[in-house]
């Protein structure tokens, strides 16, 4: 049934026999060698391999960051390689947001300034983007830390401000890449909850890149790439009792 | 990114790495504080010129002189000799003769009738033996001469009147204690008798008022200056005696023309005299040598200022470029959430322009406040001799001007800087540890 609901939509992004090569002649290392993947409005992906799979190349492909060699990706049906940098760049800013293994938090800017950063760049007035990074973050629970600068804050504390920052621009899709890489397990359990609660309860699509099988498992569904190629796609197995509330709510 | 929080975010980034910044903003406030203190220099002594230009003649009067026959240079040989021909005011260097060919009524009426000039009339030059006040010694005294728009620097009292027809006379201060005055403003009003010796050698006297006292300057030597009836009437009484052919002979005239000519139509009206026999000289001219001079020393001290910035300038490269080297992951950040490349330049640009701004004016402002300091104790001690003279000020246009060429270069030295952080790929930065 949720198969059914799929395809009668375009995909958000659909990457069409993506290839990704480094260098040239002796050199040339093909990252990825032809990976054809649509992601669904509304659904959360496991992107999962070893080191030196592909997985984070497909994601910064996918996330319009990098431009594949050959293929193309389109957004919600748009072919990207038409657009111009202006356009990837609005893309990316109004469409996506990101979430690293690494943070990236400007550590002597408070957390709200760090939220902001996206509200910024897309030129949000002062005021307007005040009003939306304390909001924001008053749904992740970080009110009362608004005003501490990044550095202070615990390693949970900085991945749930840098979704926060993810979220600021109410984006349609978030790429976390490694999420809870940098957190023990009780944390990353809390950050996993809160991603999976923004796809649930506000229909983001989720695109998660991890070696963790267990983060993976609570995908929808799991790309598996080896040398850079989709070796397989799980579907989670239907989760009965989800499910059926899930269907007797749409109904 | 709005251009208002470009701005906000490029300072803001300044002082994130303080120590640096500061070190790069001293280096920059080394060659901005030279410039202004050396651009001071300039102004100062340009402007003294120009006061004393004022002080020496109006701007709008030229000195003539007729060219003699026989005035080419004396290393032909002898010269013959010329009854008519008399020894010129203006002197020439050592051991030669300025001879000039009189100047009669028939000449002074042949410049009048020159087209540009506004009015003409003769140097009445005037030498007189002595003054005393109040039947005290007598001391030898020269007379300047004074035309209309010429501006005394006066110590006191006010600039002779030249519409007067009661004889005043401004006198230099360093009279003052000779003629037993107590000061400046005591002299103001009070009588002086000037005596003149004509032909026959007899002696005049011709009593004036003092009006002013003059501060010795460049270009005003200690000589009293008279108004036009007491320069007259000196003039009347030393040429007692003369008949009329010998009256009407004077060695130089002085030619007024309008205030609101070019300097193209100021060399138009110089080149249609000397077709017409006469040399003139205008007191901008009497003067431009001294400016260029000054001009040349003061582009010299620039240089060495500039040198100055083109050092610093290298800091600001080396300072931005740490801090792309340090923030790469935040520009790989800010790209990945959409800036733009143009806005990357634009914000390493602005913190380029910024670090220029702050060193360029802090080392304006310190050097205002040290060239005024320096100049004050200066005139108080080494050039108390030439009151008026400011010998480093300021105007603000230049000032404005060298805060605004040490932003361009700033900002030029943070163009390599800028364009490594805009062409950054996000993934690379991103990827970098």
């Amino acid at each position: 049934m949720t198969g059914a609901h799929h395809a009668m939509t375009t995909p958000i992004l659909s990457a069409r026999d993506v290839r990704k090569s480094y260098g040239r002649g002796a050199n040339r290392f093909d990252a990825l060698k032809g990976v054809s993947l649509d992601v669904l409005e509304g659904e959360s992906i496991a992107i999962i391999g070893k080191s030196g799979s592909g997985k984070s190349t497909l994601m910064h492909v996918l996330a319009l960051l990098d431009q594949p060699t050959d293929g193309t990706i389109e957004l919600a049906g748009e072919d990207t390689r038409s657009l111009s940098g202006a356009a990837l760049n609005r893309a990316r800013n109004q469409t996506f947001g990101f979430v690293f293994q690494q943070f990236f938090l400007t550590p002597n800017a408070s957390v709200l300034e760090n939220v902001m950063l996206p509200l910024k760049i897309a030129g949000v007035g002062r005021a307007e983007r005040r009003r939306r990074a304390l909001a924001v973050l008053e749904q992740l629970e970080l009110a009362d830390k608004a005003k501490n600068k990044a550095v202070s804050l615990s390693g949970g504390q900085k991945q749930r401000s840098v979704i926060a920052r993810a979220l600021v621009n109410r984006p349609r899709v978030i790429f976390a890449d490694e999420p809870t890489g940098n957190l023990d397990t009780a944390t990353g359990a809390v950050v996993e909850d809160i991603l999976f609660d923004l796809n649930r309860e506000h229909g983001i699509t989720l695109i998660i890149v991890t070696h963790d099988e267990e983060l993976a498992s609570r995908c929808d569904r799991r790309v598996h790439i080896r040398d850079g190629l989709i070796v397989d796609i799980v579907e989670r197995a239907p989760d009965a009792e989800r499910a059926a509330t899930a269907e007797e709510r749409a109904a | 990114m709005n251009p208002v929080d470009l701005v906000g975010s490029a300072v803001g980034n300044t002082f994130r790495s303080k120590t640096r910044t500061i070190l790069t903003i001293l280096a920059i406030f080394v060659g901005a504080f030279t410039l202004t203190i050396t651009n001071g220099l300039g102004t100062g002594i340009n402007r003294y010129i120009d006061d004393t230009v004022a002080a020496m003649g109006a701007e709008d009067v030229m000195t003539v002189t007729k060219v003699a026959e026989n005035a080419t240079d004396a290393s032909d040989g002898p010269r013959e000799y010329d009854p008519d021909a008399i020894v010129g005011e203006q002197n020439g260097p050592p051991g030669t003769t300025n001879v000039v060919a009189p100047i009669g009524s028939a000449e002074l009426d042949e410049l009048a009738g020159i087209d540009g000039v506004v009015r003409v009339q003769p140097a009445k030059r005037v030498d007189v033996d002595s003054i005393a006040h109040d039947g005290g010694t007598e001391y030898e005294i020269g007379v300047g001469g004074f035309v209309s728009g010429m501006r005394l620097q006066l110590a006191a009292g006010e600039q002779p009147d030249i519409e007067a027809s009661d004889f005043q006379v401004v006198i230099p201060d360093s009279y003052l204690d000779v003629l037993g005055f107590d000061d400046a403003d005591a002299a103001i009003g009070e009588p002086v008798t000037l005596a003149v010796t004509d032909a026959e050698r007899t002696r005049h006297e011709v009593e004036a008022t003092v009006v002013g006292v003059a501060e010795a300057s460049l270009g005003t030597t200690s000589s009293a200056v008279p108004n036009d009836a007491l320069n007259d009437a000196l003039f009347a009484a030393q040429s007692t005696g003369l008949d009329a052919s010998e009256l009407d002979a004077y060695s130089q005239a002085t030619v007024w023309f309008d205030p609101a000519s070019s300097a193209d139509e100021v060399a138009a009206l110089e080149a249609d005299l000397a077709d017409a026999g006469y040399d003139s000289t205008t007191v901008a001219q009497q003067l431009g040598a001294f400016k260029s001079v000054i001009d040349g020393i003061v582009l010299v001290l620039n240089a060495f200022a500039i040198i100055a910035l083109l050092a610093a300038s290298f800091g600001i490269v080396n300072t931005l470029l740490m801090s792309v080297q340090e923030r790469t992951r935040e520009i790989g950040l800010m790209k990945a959430m959409g800036m733009g490349s143009g806005k990357v330049f634009g914000l390493f640009s602005l913190e380029a322009v910024f670090i220029g701004f702050l060193g360029s004016a802090i080392g304006a402002g310190l050097g205002m406040i040290a060239g005024s300091a320096i100049s004050s104790a200066l005139g108080g001690a080494l050039l108390a001799d030439l009151p008026g003279l400011t010998l480093i000020a300021f105007d603000p246009v230049s000032i404005a001007a060298i805060i605004i060429v040490v932003m361009g270069v700033a900002f030029l030295a943070g163009t390599l800087p800028a364009v490594r952080a805009a062409r950054a790929d996000p993934v690379e930065s991103l990827r970098y540890e």
